[in-house]
């Protein structure tokens, strides 16, 4: 080993905390009214710079988690999106009670996102290719999946089995929604089956995978694409990094459930960064439409 | 094992005991005093167990003498001979399946196995499956349906296992999998929750045509302490969790996740192993009887409309 001076330690201990990975569900990702400032890298960003790079840090590459409407606006052909199923609305069948209702906990997200629910579907086209999309938004309770994120993925995936439309699924999730029990558990076989019928009618069923996709969409809709795309940088798994090293008492690897790890393990076709999401599912649609 | 609310039957179930060895020893007769005793326990006992909450029921589920995947084997099942390994590199013990006869049926069996004391617990993982343990179940379904076998499942797991090694092979895959591939299975299903069902782990084994549950059982999205931790950040608030999560089979029941209850002997399975199996091998019969005029591809979509149906929204 090399001698270091105590200064190179520093600059290098400096370094590696810059580009540590965050290791929690919760990000802060600052964006402001006229500058952004970069998580990772912590560069300050003029807001017009940032957002014409598709909220992407221009000096690092971090790619900033966003919401299901700029995902829509940034990823398919202009004004073409339109949505479905907009009238499907959560309740709460149990009277689940935590700290807080579920009640108000939904009312909190509605208002927060403007979004009925964690999920937005619609009819879409990419460089003119026409698909079905759903777009999962983790601004909404931790874009967990319940009864309505299950209802409206299953239509849109039987309205592909009716249509022989592609389908492309873009996940954003905790996982099940616990305060919907096991009903949110049943949205798992739920959209899984309807899968399973798009496999024998021969429907392209595509999903890409964005920053944070854990438990039941992992472990359903998530993973049993034709093609799986998962975003630079994103982190994707089936159980959680806390839940992990609790059980095994070990410290995980530092690029542990990331995209780029999920390559190297063989779980995902493509890892992409997010300007060349774009061209690469329009070749997909090229190349699988008949 | 005495569970803190078994405490005061076994001190009445020891007074009886007692008196009985007294009767014996003295040759004075204590037989009415003793008829009484019992009945009382009797009652003590029947309403005890009618009442149990939700975290009760669940140290019942837990409880380490309970008949595990082996022990039902042993008990409803002739001539099992198991299948072994996921053709990839492992063998998983703590997902095991066979095929075998379940009275005049030959079935394809496959369950989680936990053990009753360390040494197996640390064979079978605590009943924990890793990802190759889903696709070896996978690969005897497969098998059932060239060959025209119902499957039955029985499930009782903490959850699939989270570990390094899991999530490299692709723990989330290996369930989502086989969600979609028990889809196409032409075979009729029955899976019976037995103790333990958590998760996605449960369901990985567990898309079927009619799912089943012992009385004390419990079948939940997360773990009560899981959830605790999760949403009241303090794991000690498991037992409000256990009641917030409706998951006992008579609430599940209530709410159509579950189309039937098996009768447990009074105080739970662990009482009475052979009781428990009968009335389990009675009730897979009897589910299985309702699909023997039905056509592989009706078997299929009756699958599918059971799941289709699930949530409530506005």
């Amino acid at each position: 080993m090399q001698n270091k001076s105590l200064k190179d330690w520093f600059i290098e201990r400096k370094k590696q905390q810059k580009l540590a990975r965050p290791k929690d569900v919760e990000i802060d990702d600052r964006v402001g009214e006229l500058w952004v400032k970069c998580y990772n890298c912590g560069l300050q960003i003029p807001k017009k710079e940032f957002e014409a790079n598709e909220n992407v840090c221009p000096e690092c590459d971090y790619h900033f988690r966003i919401n299901a409407r700029t995902r829509i606006n940034q990823l398919f052909d202009e004004n073409s999106f339109s949505e479905l199923f907009t009238n499907i609305k959560p309740t709460d069948p149990f009277s689940f009670v935590d700290t807080q209702s579920y009640k108000s906990r939904i009312e909190v997200a509605q208002e927060k996102t403007k979004l009925n629910d964690a999920v937005i579907c619609g009819k879409a086209k990419i460089d003119g290719y026409k698909l079905l999309a759903a777009v999962m938004d983790f601004d909404f309770m931790g874009g967990s999946m319940g009864s309505v994120v299950g209802e409206k993925v299953t239509l849109l995936l039987e309205k592909a089995l009716e249509t022989k439309l592609p389908v492309l699924v873009i996940t954003a999730s905790g996982g099940a929604r616990m305060q919907e029990s096991a009903l949110s558990l049943m949205q798992m076989a739920k959209t899984s089956l309807a899968v399973s019928k798009l496999n024998d009618a021969g429907v392209l069923y595509m999903t890409l995978l964005t920053e944070p996709t854990f438990g039941g969409v992992t472990a359903s809709f998530g993973t049993i694409g034709d093609i799986i795309i998962a975003e630079k940088g994103a982190r994707i798994g089936f159980a959680g990094r806390r839940v992990i090293e609790g059980t095994i008492r070990q410290k995980l690897p530092e690029d542990f459930q990331t995209a780029e790890y999920l390559l190297k393990y063989g779980q995902v076709d493509v890892v992409a960064r997010r300007q060349e999401l774009r061209s690469i599912l329009s070749k997909f649609l090229a190349i699988h439409s008949k | 094992m005495v569970l803190d609310f078994e405490k005061q039957v076994s001190e009445i179930e020891n007074k009886i005991y007692e008196l009985k060895q007294m009767s014996q020893n003295s040759g004075l007769d204590l037989s009415s005093e003793i008829k009484i005793l019992e009945s009382q326990a009797y009652e003590y006992k029947c309403e005890l167990y009618a009442n149990l909450k939700p975290f009760q029921k669940m140290q019942i589920a837990r409880h380490t003498n309970r008949p595990n995947f082996l022990d039902y084997v042993n008990l409803i099942a002739e001539d099992f001979i198991e299948l072994h390994g996921d053709r990839h590199g492992a063998d998983d013990r703590a997902m095991i399946g066979g095929v075998c006869h379940i009275g005049e049926k030959s079935v394809m069996l496959v369950g989680t196995q936990k053990g009753k004391n360390t040494k197996e617990n640390l064979e079978y993982n605590f009943g924990m499956p890793q990802p190759e343990g889903y696709r070896k179940a996978l690969r005897l379904f497969e098998h059932a349906n060239r060959f025209n076998l119902p499957i039955i499942t029985l499930i009782d797991t903490p959850g699939a296992y989270p570990g390094i090694k899991a999530e490299q092979t692709n723990q989330g895959e290996a369930i989502a999998f086989n969600l979609k591939e028990m889809g196409k299975l032409k075979v009729p299903i029955v899976a019976i929750i037995t103790g333990e069902g958590c998760s996605g782990g449960a369901l990985g084994i567990g898309v079927a045509n009619k799912v089943l549950m012992l009385e004390h059982a419990y079948y939940t999205v997360i773990s009560p302490e899981g959830c605790a931790s999760i949403l009241w950040r303090d794991v000690t608030k498991a037992e409000e969790a256990s009641e917030a999560l409706k998951i006992t089979a008579c609430d599940l029941l209530k709410y159509k996740i579950i189309d039937d209850v098996i009768k447990e002997p009074l105080g739970g399975a662990h009482m009475d192993y052979n009781e428990t199996a009968k009335n389990m091998k009675d009730m897979i019969l009897r589910s299985l009887s309702e699909f023997d005029k039905m056509k592989g591809e009706q078997i299929v979509q009756h699958r599918y409309n059971k799941f289709r149906k699930m949530g409530v929204f506005i």
